[in-house]
Parts: C-alpha cells; structure tokens; sequence
C-alpha cells in the first residue's frame, strides 16, 4: 500500500485543462521527485494533492484511504502535510511558537478545556515544547527560536516549515520546491535533513527545479509536461530521456 | 467630578467593544464592520425583556449576550466559510444597518424612533447614585473581559487564532480546523459587544436607534488601532485616547487664548480637525498603535 496514490486526475482552471489524466505513486519510506518544465502543472497537481484545490476527476488514496473530497484540513488530521513554494510562516509569532501551534490533538484548543482544565492543557504544553525544541535543534534553528518567524532568512523560513509540518506526526509530506530561495549553503543542508527524515520513515514527495536535489534525494522521479505525466524512472533514466530533454527545450536538440 | 464620570463610563463602554473587536481582528483577522448592530441588539435586548417581561437585570444582561451570541453564529457561518476576509466586513455592516431599520419600523415591539425607557439600576439611589453605580459595574465588566482575553490569548486555542491571523492557508495545511475557530471567536466577540449594549441601555436609560449609527463602529475601530490591535492593554488605552479627544476638544475655548477665540460653529469645526489630527498623527509615529505588539 502507497503513502499515496493518486490515479486519472483532471482539472480545468476556466477553460483551460491544467492537469490532464495525471497521477503518481509514492511509496511508504521513499522520496519521489515532481519534475517538469514551467508551467507544467506542477504547483496545480501538489495543490490537488494536498485538497487545496477540488480535482474534477480521479481519485486520491493515502495509505489506501479515499481522500478524494476530504478538506485540506481533514487531509492533514490524516498524517499529510504540504509546504508552499512561498513561505507561509505564521509571521508574528515566534519560531518556537510557530513549532508548538502546529501540534496535533492539543487539549487546549478548545476554548472550555483551555479554560477550565489548565493543568492538563500546561502538561500537554511541556511535552509539546519539548518535541518543538528537539525538532529545531535537528533543523538547526534552535539559535533563532525566540525570533519573529517573519524575520528569517528564506532558507530559514523554509526549514521552519519543515519543522512546523513535522510537529504535527505525519507519514507524508509534500514539499513545493523547497530549494527555491533557499541560499546554495543552506541547500546541502537541507538535503541532509530531509535524507535523515527518510532513514526515520518518512516518505516525501517533492516539487523541486533544483535537478541537483533531485538527483540527490529522489528513488523515483515523475515528469509532467503539458498537466500529464510523460513517463517516471530513477533521476538517471529520466534525465537520459530523450522526450524529458525535448519537454524542456521545447523541440528536438 | 460627574463630567469625568460620564467620560470614564463612556470609555469604559467604548474599551468593552475595543477587546472584543480586538479578540476579532487583533487576534484573527476577522473584519467586523458591524460591531454597533451587535450593540444596538443588546441593548434593545435588554430594555424589552427588562421592562416588558419584567426580568432582573443580570437575566436582562445575560439574555444580551445570549442574543449577541446567536446573532453572530449564522452571520460568521454564511461568510466565514467563503474564506475571503470582506466578506464578513460587508456582511457584518449591511447587518447593523438592518438591526437599525429593525428598530426604527418595527414599531409594535421597539416603539421605533419614539424610543424604549430602561429602568434605573437602583430606583432609591438618584441620577447620580446611579450613575457613580453604573461607573463601577462598567469598570468591573472592562476588567474581568480584560483578564478573559488576556487569558484565552495564552492558550493553544489563542495562539492557534493567531496562527490564523497570520496564514490561514499554512493554518488549514496543519489540520486547524480554521472556519470552527473563526466563528467561535466572531460569538465570543458578540457576546461581549451585546453586553456591553445592555450595560449601556442602563446607562443611558432611554434607547433610540440614531444611538446606533456605523460612526460608533469606526470610532471602535480608530480607538483599536490608535492604541495597538493585538494588545489589549494598548485597545482600552485607545479609547481613553478616543474619548479625550471626543469630549476633551469641548474644553478647548476654554484654554484657547483670547485673541484666538472664535464663534462657536468655528470652535465645533475647529474640533473636529483636531480629532482629525489627532487620529492621523498617532498611527504616523506610532505605526503599531502606542501599544501595539512589540517585534521579537
């Protein structure tokens, strides 16, 4: 069974067919690469994926579970959590409270619980902080953490996503070019993390431009041109593929 | 001494609204434009089922906050879930604007724009006594919602509207349930403005629906963001800051000098300019409000 599978998806943004027939199969443990050239559909296929956006067709199976019409909310109750191409840090709190807020299952976010039980909300709260602490010493944060998250870096914000989706258990994360802004340094890092995520169980999916990070990370790697799939195999096969050269350079070379 | 009574009252009517509009927009985002019709239905709220169904007081208040409360539950459902911010605040102002048309021609119940009468809290005590008594309890309202919410901001429900606030799409990817937040603060929010209403119908004691025109939301919403949307100290400083220069600017012939002194149509529209500055210049130099959330 799949981390997640998703079969025969369409969507038309007004009259125009952004994803046509696509899918893609991730598998538990795995990272699986998005490729393809601007415009391609990727962004659209990870919102679809993710529920921000409704398919017009197909189906979605995380873990074998039909996710096909479940709200982006419920999706991510389920253990699958998206990054955006664009941070979406929670600007104004704190980078140790953008960790904490993303925990699941707190007590304390029912407003009565909160008020009326506040030991077993400060309990549940210690072991919280306590995992958000550990997760930004992994990510490297730590030194950052009482900062404003809507003052860091851009490759800063981007692991603070990470970490923040991270916070919340899940067993798949889908990652919308996580390299892009990120500062050449901080990229070899970033890979790092990731590839020592994967070793603890976690399966990715991402959308990435960076073919470096792809061909470092990725087991398997999709190519979509034209909102379909044109063909999936390791990053050595696909990047050898005469059609995957000519779906970028728009004609034969 | 009653003039700075009546001005303390007033501020502390204004500060109740400012904590909830600030529970609202400082702390989620939620544009209220229609706080006064939330006011207005308190208020009314209260005078009918205090005099016509002859209910205490504390049921009288309590009955507000329910109405409020109930009000803002379909309201925030029906533009809540469209996701998109103007909404509500559209929503929010044509609904005050119907709670007034409500008071004005439903006459057989609110006696329109003849009025309702409110019985004094303490019959025994006179207008003074009553009022110094009405200071008092409005004092006490503003302190104990003043603690309620700096409470509920400390909590995981309070940092998770902030969340909201900031990125309600990375809310949403985290598995926050966004829309059931919102709309349980746009209650909460209401209940606290219905009360304050009924707290002001015992103030003033005599309720018509010109008390309940938009000017007093956009005064709720000046006096937020003069003193800092996001802190609640900073929103009850506003209205103090509202309210002195409302009434404050009465007393200007008084220290103008002599050779200054103008008629008093000139002195009204000299007023209004200095309100005028001084709404503008705070939010100049002080960008966040005088107490707005500090930076990390």
């Amino acid at each position: 069974m799949s981390a997640l599978n998703a079969m025969r998806i369409d969507k038309r943004i007004g009259g125009l067919k952004v994803l046509d027939d696509a899918w893609i199969d991730v598998p538990e443990n795995h990272i699986i690469g998005l490729i393809g050239p601007n415009g391609a559909g990727k962004s659209t296929f990870l919102t679809v994926l993710s529920k921000f956006a409704e398919p017009d067709a197909g189906r979605i199976l995380t873990r074998g579970l039909d996710v096909t019409r479940r709200s982006p909310e419920s999706l991510a109750q389920t253990g699958v959590v998206r990054t955006f191409q664009v941070p979406h840090e929670f600007g104004e709190l704190g980078v140790i409270d953008n960790m904490v807020v993303a925990a699941k299952g707190q007590i304390g976010e029912s407003l009565w619980k909160a008020l009326l039980r506040p030991r077993a909300v400060a309990a549940q709260d210690r072991d919280i902080l306590e995992k958000a602490r550990e997760l930004l010493a992994f990510l490297g944060l730590e030194s950052v953490s009482a900062h404003a998250a809507k003052n860091l870096s851009g490759g800063q914000k981007k692991l603070l996503e990470l970490g923040r989706a991270l916070m919340t258990d899940p067993y798949l994360l889908l990652l919308d070019e996580p390299f892009a802004g990120v500062a050449p340094g901080l990229v070899d890092v970033l890979i790092e993390k990731i590839q020592s995520l994967q070793k603890r169980g976690f399966a990715f999916l991402i959308v990435e431009h960076n073919m470096d990070a792809v061909n470092a990370l990725c087991s398997n790697v999709f190519v979509m041109v034209q909102g379909s799939i044109l063909t999936d195999g390791s990053p050595r096969k696909v990047s050898n593929d005469p059609r995957v050269f000519e779906a970028y350079l728009g004609g034969k070379a | 001494m009653t003039y700075l009574i009546a001005m303390g009252t007033q501020t502390g009517l204004f500060a109740l609204l400012a904590l909830s509009l600030n529970l609202q927009w400082g702390y989620t985002g939620l544009q209220n434009f229609g706080l006064v019709g939330f006011y207005a239905a308190g208020a009314y709220c209260y005078a009918l089922t205090t005099t016509l169904l002859g209910w205490p007081t504390a049921a009288g208040i309590l009955a507000a906050m329910a109405v409020g409360t109930l009000l803002a539950y379909p309201l925030g459902l029906a533009s809540i879930r469209l996701r998109i911010g103007f909404y509500l605040a559209i929503v929010t102002l044509g609904f005050s604007e119907t709670i007034r048309a409500v008071l004005v021609n439903e006459d057989w119940l609110t006696q329109g724009t003849r009025g309702i009468a409110v019985k004094l809290l303490f019959p025994g005590w006179g207008a003074a006594g009553n009022q110094t008594a009405m200071f008092g309890l409005i004092l006490v309202a503003v302190i104990a919602v003043y603690l309620l919410f700096e409470r509920v901001g400390q909590t995981p429900f309070g940092r998770t509207i902030e969340a909201i606030r900031d990125n309600e799409d990375a809310a949403r990817s985290l598995g926050k349930p966004v829309t059931g937040f919102k709309i349980q603060v746009f209650m909460l929010g209401s209940a606290v403005t219905a009360g304050a209403g009924a707290l002001n119908a015992i103030y003033v004691g005599y309720l018509v629906p010109d008390q309940f025109l938009s000017i007093i939301t956009f005064y709720v919403w000046m006096a937020m963001i003069v003193g800092g949307s996001g802190s609640n100290r900073g929103v009850v400083l506003g209205c103090l800051v509202l309210v002195l220069l409302l009434e404050g600017s009465r007393f200007l012939k008084e220290v103008l000098p002599a050779a200054l002194l103008f008629s008093d149509q000139r002195m009204a529209a000299l007023r209004l300019m200095i309100i005028g500055l001084g709404l503008t210049v705070i939010p100049i130099n002080w960008p966040r409000g005088l107490l707005g959330r500090k930076e990390l």
